[in-house]
Parts: structure tokens; C-alpha cells; sequence
């Protein structure tokens, strides 16, 4: 009797212990989770704090000693303007200007744009970020009257309009990401016109053709493992294959029309053919699931009528696995549109300010404009490079909602 | 064909229903195989233009500054050549290189050396008294994978100084991944409801899927202040391998958690319900019955992990600093061998340069690193996986 209440009270000690333990890891386990979850907030917040913000901009030229007859510059009409302009810059930047579009068909708030880009030139002295902006408000406009009394202090939206659509450039001011969205479309573009008849090609033959031999395991290891090669690799072999080996087919001077700016491989097709190796096992590994989740009764119905193997695939299996397959190649466009390494290793130019033309321009993509933003000494372009990452962001967002949208109606409609 | 054959067996038919040649059909597999193939293609082309590339390095001769002048006019019929004692020691053996003649030193002194003059087929001349001599130098196999500085300018390429610092941030990646991936897959799949889930889960998807480059800026303007802040402006330096790691660890954390996830979800019920009839509370079902029966699934996906840390790039590329250095410490840059391939291709790169085949050497290391540790993953998933029916 003693003994049993003694292991009894033994036993409900431990158990006492035991729950406690319990607790304390289930504790643990949860504040991990929320680990996750503070990490993506403190990026998405790390990234809209720089997006605004106030700056303080000072004219490096001041209006006043621009119009001397007092009247205000941007009321001063489209000649007066474009003296100012012509007196005030370089004849070469005059001539530039005047070539692209005559200063007589030129509208005044134009001229006065180019008179305050050119001449005026204001400068961002410093900036805040948003989180400054808001909390200390007064402290900012002490230091803005203080230090700097010709300058103005204004809260600067830094992903605008202005910022989508202008190309790139060196004044802080001016710069956009409009060419490098150009990019990234054109080498996503050529990406997916490459990988994805070619990956679902592989799948199909590798689930519905290939028996279980020797050959078709050794494909299906390596898709698995080329799917886990690091992506600069694949910049490597796009540097070494589509670049230099290739540099006749993918300059294009093979069909006669290089650009003749750049007259090396480092084009658009390189990129967008070394994203296609990039995501190929993707979708294969993606669509092959997606036909492998067909169910056999569909096949073997088809083959009972009489289809052949390839009218059972086309007509039968395809259309049931399209959902899943589109969804498969959505998600390797978004892998795609963010890869970086093996661009910068393939030589996306740096800067270029004209859009590109076709798959043997030059080109710059999203994210390599983030990477040289970020990379800049001067504080101002991480803001820049926050703005770019927003639009990024964006642009993925947008994506993978409409891949939910497309494959929700495509599947109810099977 | 199954069809045909099965259609002979029947007896009586009138119709001919064997299987007749269809060309399009036949075109169709074809073509079909070659996709399949390709991707064999895609591999070979890496191992060959890695390879290539990499032998090229390893054979290569260059020159570089011995930081040694002649102090007295060498004339053509001299054997004879003298200099001072600063600069690199030479050795028998050593090839130098005068203007555009190469001389092959037969007997080294401190400032008066025995050479061989116009060797390899070079052009005999006469030299002045201050010409430069250069030093050929080839880069070797071993000092290559034993050196630990790495620097081309000085013809130092000692893989260590690069690996070391990859490690170093694999291995901060680590730290924060493994424990709070594995922490997330056992609260997902064993305590959370389902609604907990299908809220949590799409949150983690979103963190899978932001670029690296983000990563890379999150790194420098929200990790590094933060390290410099908690541990001191002068310990920290801007760039340094600890805020690029633990920033990689928040990039494979989802890797980690979804991976385990599906492999603690895949352990039957039964084991569950057998071990509470057994008295056990919800930690010790968790953490001693299907935790052990899904760990082939588990360590599959750290290594996988592990060999993402390796190969990522931007990340490391922006915070963890350029220029390699051989340190232990994490508050210091360092540049890992793919932070050095992104910094060394970002300018104009020349095909026939030293630099241009070293990232191919690289690259065959990281190559031969990440793909033996994924398929050391497969193993571990197709060998140890427990079946349950």
C-alpha cells in the first residue's frame, strides 16, 4: 500500500515536470514560428521606411540669380527658358536636346523642367527615412532652417510615377527603373518561350514514355540535382556558352543585325536562355506532379476507345494537368525575376538609359538595379534601391496573384 | 504496344486492329526524349566548361612584378645579371622576364645570378641598367587547395581564404535555420490547428519567394545596424560575414521548415495515437516518436539547406564585403567564393585573363560541394526513409 502511494506520488511529480517541459518547448516552438513572421515584417518595414520619407533638396544654382528681372522662373515664358538653357549649359547637351526634339515644339513646362534637371539642379543635402519623417517631425525642420536656409524640405514619395517610367540616370533626382522593367520582361519573356515547351516536353516524356530503365533514372537524378545547382553556376555557363561560344548567334551579327553598340554575347537572348536553363528543372519537376496527378482511369478510358498515345496525352492528360502546370511555371517566372547572380556574371550593363529594342539589345534587369543601388557609397540611392525592391515586390505579387485567379477559374471549369 | 496486343488476343475480328506505324507519333517521342535529354546536356555542359575553364587555371603562366631592377646594363653576352636584395627571393629554376626577353636564373645569389639568357624560344636583347624584372609564376594544384590567401593581384590563390568565409556564413545560416526551421515544421504539423496553419504557411511561401537581392539590402540596412548597435560600432565592421549569414538563415529558414514539415506530416497517426496510449504527453510523442520516424526527411532537408547557404550569392555579394581575408571572426568582412565571382564578373571581364578562368575554378568547387551534398541528401531520404503502409 505504502509502496503504491509512494510511486503514485512519484508519478504524478514527474508528471507535474513533464507538463512544464511541455509547456516550456511549446513556448519555444511558437516563438520560432514568430520568428518567421517578424523577419518578413521587419524586411517589408526595413524596405517602405526608405520608400518615403522627407529630403531636403538645395538648388546648386539659386532661381533668383537665373531671372533677373524678378519674375518668378516658372513663369517665365518657353524663349526666355531656353536662353536660360543655352547660356547656362554645355553647346554639346544643347545640341543633344535640340536634336531629339526642337526647343521650338518643345512646351514651356518642359523647357522649365530641363532649366531645373540642367541649371538649377537641386541637390538632395540629406534625407529621413519614414519612420523619422513621422516621429520627429519638428526636429527635422529645426535642422532643415538651421543648416541649410536656402534649401526646402519636402516628403518625397520615392517610388512615383516618375520613378516607374523614367530610364535610368546618374542624378538621384532623375533616375527611374523603367529600362530595367523593360529587361526583365524581355529575358523573362525569352526564359519562358525556351523553358517551358521544352520542360513540359521532359516531363511528359518522363511520365508517360520513358520505361523504368537505367537511362530514364539517371535523367530523373539529374533533374533533381541540376534543381539544386547554385544559380550563379548557371551564370557561369551562360557566360561560357551562350557569350563567348555562341557570340555569333546571340549578338545576332549571325543574322546581320547586331546591335552596334554592344557587338558581344552580353545580350537579352543570352540572359533570358541562361534563365531558361535556370528554371527548366523547375518546371519539369512542377509538371511532371502535375501529370503524375492525373488519374490512370482517364488513360486507360482513352486507350479503350482507341486514342493513340499521343491523341490520349494531348486531349486527355494535358488539359487535366494544365492547372497545375501553369502554376508550376508561374512559380518559376517569380525564381526567374529575381535571380541576380548569374546576370551580373552573364555582364547586364550597369547603366543604360534607352529601352531595349529586341533580344540583341544590351539590357539591365530589376533586380541588378537594386544590387548597384545598394552597392553605392552615397546613403541616397538605398533609396532608390528601396524603391526598386518595392516595385519588384509588386511586380511578384501581382504575378503569383494572378496564377492563383487563373489556375481558381481554369479548375473550375475542368 | 499494350492496346494491340490485347486486341490480337481476341478471336474473330474482321477489323485489323494491330497497331499501325504512325510517323507523327514516332516524331512526337523523339522529340519528346530530346527534352528529356537535354537536361543530361545541360549538366555535361557545366562539368565540361567548368572543367576546361579550370584546367586552363591551373596551367596558366603569368607575370608579376618581382619589385627587382637590374642595377647594372646587361649586355647580350652577359650570363651575369645583378640586382639588390629587395623584392621576391628568386630561386633556381625561377623564369624572369626582361623587356620581352625570358631568362631562366641556373644559379641563384643575393644580388648576382647565374641565367640561361632567351629561354624558351625568346628574343636575345640588351637591357639597361633599372629595366623591371617580372616573375613567371604558374598557379599549382596544391597551393591552390592548401594556401589560404587569395589575392590575383599578387598571384596569390589559395582557395582557403574563400571557402573559410563561405563557411563562416553557412555556418551562421545554420545557427539561426536549423533549430527555428525545425522549431516551425514540429509546431505546424504537431500542435497547430488547421486554420493556425493555413494562415502561417502562406506567410512563410511569401518569405521563400523574396529575391535574394532584397535579402542583400535587408542585410546591410537592417542586420548590420542592428549587429553594430547590440554589439558595438567598433567590434562590427560595415560589412561582415555575420549579418550576411544570419540573414541567408532567414532565407532558408522557410527551406528548412516546409521540408521538415512534410516529413513529420508523412508519419502515420498510428504512431501518434500509440505512444498517448502509452501515457506520453504531446512533447514526448513529438520529440521522441515523430521526430526519430521522420529524421531521414529532416537531415535530407538541412543538408539541402546547408547547400543552399553555399551557393547563395547576393546576399553575401552586398553585406558580407569585398576583398577576401582569412578570418574566424564574424564581425569582420570577408568575401566568399561567390561573393569573389559576382565582384570579379561585375566589371568587364577579358576571355583570356586570369581572372576569367579562376571563377571557373571556383565555380567547379562550389559545383562539386553543393551537388555532393544533394546527393548525399537523396541517399539519406532513399536509404534511411522508414515505410510505413
Amino acid at each position: 500500500m505504502s509502496v503504491k502511494s509512494k510511486n503514485s506520488d512519484a508519478f504524478s511529480a514527474d508528471q507535474q515536470r513533464r507538463h512544464r517541459l511541455g509547456h516550456a518547448w511549446l513556448v519555444f516552438f511558437q516563438a520560432a514560428t514568430v520568428v518567421g513572421i517578424i523577419a518578413l515584417m521587419a524586411l517589408l518595414l526595413n524596405i517602405i521606411n526608405s520608400s518615403f520619407g522627407f529630403v531636403l533638396l538645395e538648388d546648386t544654382v539659386s532661381r533668383e540669380s537665373l531671372s533677373p528681372s524678378g519674375v518668378a522662373l516658372e513663369d517665365l515664358s518657353r524663349d526666355d527658358l531656353v536662353t536660360i538653357f543655352n547660356d547656362n549649359v554645355s553647346t554639346g547637351l544643347f545640341t543633344r536636346y535640340e536634336r531629339e526634339k526642337p526647343f521650338q515644339q518643345r512646351t514651356q513646362a518642359d523647357v522649365y523642367a530641363l532649366v531645373i534637371d540642367f541649371v538649377v539642379e537641386p541637390e538632395i543635402k540629406e534625407q529621413w527615412s519614414l519612420v523619422d519623417s513621422l516621429l520627429n517631425r519638428d526636429e527635422i525642420q529645426a535642422i532643415a532652417i538651421n543648416e541649410h536656409p536656402q534649401g526646402h524640405l519636402e516628403f518625397r514619395n520615392w517610388l512615383d510615377w516618375d520613378f516607374v517610367r523614367s530610364p535610368q540616370s546618374s542624378f538621384v533626382e532623375l533616375a527611374g527603373v523603367r529600362t530595367a522593367i523593360f529587361g526583365s520582361l524581355w529575358t523573362i519573356a525569352i526564359a519562358i518561350l525556351f523553358a517551358f515547351p521544352v520542360g513540359v516536353g521532359a516531363a511528359i516524356y518522363l511520365e508517360e514514355y520513358a520505361e523504368d530503365t537505367f537511362i530514364s533514372r539517371i535523367v530523373q537524378t539529374n533533374i533533381n540535382n541540376l534543381a539544386g545547382v547554385p544559380s550563379i553556376i548557371y551564370g557561369i555557363l551562360g557566360l561560357a556558352i551562350f557569350v563567348r561560344a555562341l557570340e555569333p548567334l546571340t549578338s545576332g551579327s549571325f543574322f546581320g543585325v547586331a546591335d552596334p553598340l554592344t557587338a558581344n554575347g552580353r545580350t537579352i537572348l543570352s540572359a533570358g536562355l541562361t534563365l531558361g536553363l535556370l528554371v527548366l528543372p523547375l518546371i519539369i519537376i512542377n509538371a511532371q506532379e502535375a501529370i503524375k496527378a492525373v488519374p490512370n482511369s482517364l488513360r486507360r478510358a482513352s486507350s479503350g476507345l482507341g486514342a493513340t498515345r499521343w491523341q490520349t496525352i494531348w486531349h486527355h492528360v494535358l488539359p487535366g494537368a494544365l492547372p497545375g502546370i501553369l502554376t508550376g511555371t508561374i512559380l518559376a517566372i517569380s525564381r526567374a525575376i529575381g535571380e541576380t547572380a548569374p546576370m551580373v556574371v552573364i555582364g547586364a550593363s550597369t547603366f543604360i538609359q534607352v529601352d531595349p529594342s529586341g533580344p540583341f539589345s544590351k539590357f539591365t534587369t530589376l533586380p541588378i538595379q537594386i544590387f548597384q543601388w545598394t552597392a553605392r557609397p552615397q546613403d541616397v540611392f538605398r533609396n532608390l534601391a528601396a524603391a526598386a525592391s518595392l516595385t519588384l515586390l509588386i511586380m511578384l505579387l501581382t504575378m503569383n496573384a494572378s496564377a492563383i485567379f487563373l489556375r481558381n477559374r481554369y479548375g473550375k471549369k475542368q | 504496344m499494350q492496346i494491340s496486343n490485347s486486341a490480337k488476343k481476341q478471336e474473330g475480328t474482321q477489323v485489323d486492329l494491330r497497331g499501325k506505324p504512325r510517323m507523327s507519333e514516332f516524331l512526337i517521342q523523339n522529340f519528346l526524349m530530346l527534352c528529356g535529354l537535354l537536361s543530361i546536356v545541360i549538366t555535361a555542359g557545366i562539368v565540361f566548361e567548368l572543367g576546361k575553364e579550370s584546367l586552363l587555371f591551373f596551367g596558366r603562366q603569368q607575370w608579376e612584378q618581382s619589385n627587382k631592377v637590374l642595377t647594372q646594363d646587361l649586355a647580350l653576352a652577359d650570363s651575369q645579371i645583378h640586382l639588390d636584395t629587395v623584392g621576391s627571393q628568386l630561386e633556381n629554376g625561377d623564369l624572369l622576364r626582361i623587356d620581352e626577353e625570358m631568362l631562366l636564373v641556373l644559379d641563384a645569389g643575393s644580388t648576382q645570378i647565374e641565367v640561361e639568357r632567351a629561354a624558351q624560344g625568346s628574343q636575345l636583347a640588351a637591357h639597361n641598367q633599372g629595366s623591371e624584372i617580372e616573375i613567371a609564376s604558374t598557379v599549382s594544384l596544391l597551393e591552390f587547395f592548401t594556401g589560404i590567401d587569395w589575392n590575383p593581384q599578387i598571384g596569390k590563390f589559395g582557395i582557403w581564404a574563400l571557402v573559410n568565409a563561405t563557411l563562416m556564413t553557412s555556418l551562421a545560416a545554420i545557427v539561426v535555420a536549423l533549430p527555428l526551421g525545425l522549431a516551425t515544421a514540429i509546431y505546424l504539423s504537431e500542435y497547430a490547428s488547421q486554420r493556425a496553419r493555413s494562415a502561417l504557411k502562406p506567410i512563410l511561401e511569401v518569405l521563400a519567394g523574396v529575391p535574394t537581392v532584397v535579402y542583400g539590402y535587408f542585410a546591410l540596412t537592417f542586420m548590420t545596424p542592428l549587429l553594430r548597435t547590440i554589439f558595438g560600432l567598433e567590434r562590427v565592421e560595415i560589412y561582415n560575414t555575420a549579418s550576411a549569414g544570419i540573414v541567408i538563415g532567414i532565407l532558408i529558414l522557410p527551406l528548412v521548415s516546409s521540408m521538415s514539415e512534410d516529413a513529420l506530416s508523412a508519419v502515420p497517426n498510428s504512431l501518434r495515437e500509440a505512444a498517448y496510449g502509452l501515457g506520453a504527453t504531446r512533447l514526448e510523442t513529438a520529440l521522441r516518436v515523430v521526430v526519430p520516424a521522420a529524421l531521414s526527411g529532416i537531415v535530407a532537408a538541412f543538408i539541402v539547406a546547408i547547400s543552399r547557404a553555399i551557393g547563395e550569392t547576393m546576399i553575401v555579394a552586398i553585406a558580407a564585403g569585398a576583398g577576401s581575408s582569412f578570418t574566424f571572426n564574424p564581425f569582420e568582412a570577408a568575401e566568399t567564393m561567390t561573393g569573389h565571382i559576382v565582384r570579379i564578373s561585375g566589371g568587364d571581364l577579358s576571355y583570356d585573363s586570369l581572372d576569367y578562368n579562376s571563377i571557373f575554378a571556383i565555380g567547379l568547387m562550389l559545383f562539386l560541394m553543393t551537388l555532393s551534398l544533394n546527393i548525399f541528401s537523396q541517399r539519406i531520404v532513399r536509404r534511411f526513409r522508414e515505410v510505413y503502409e
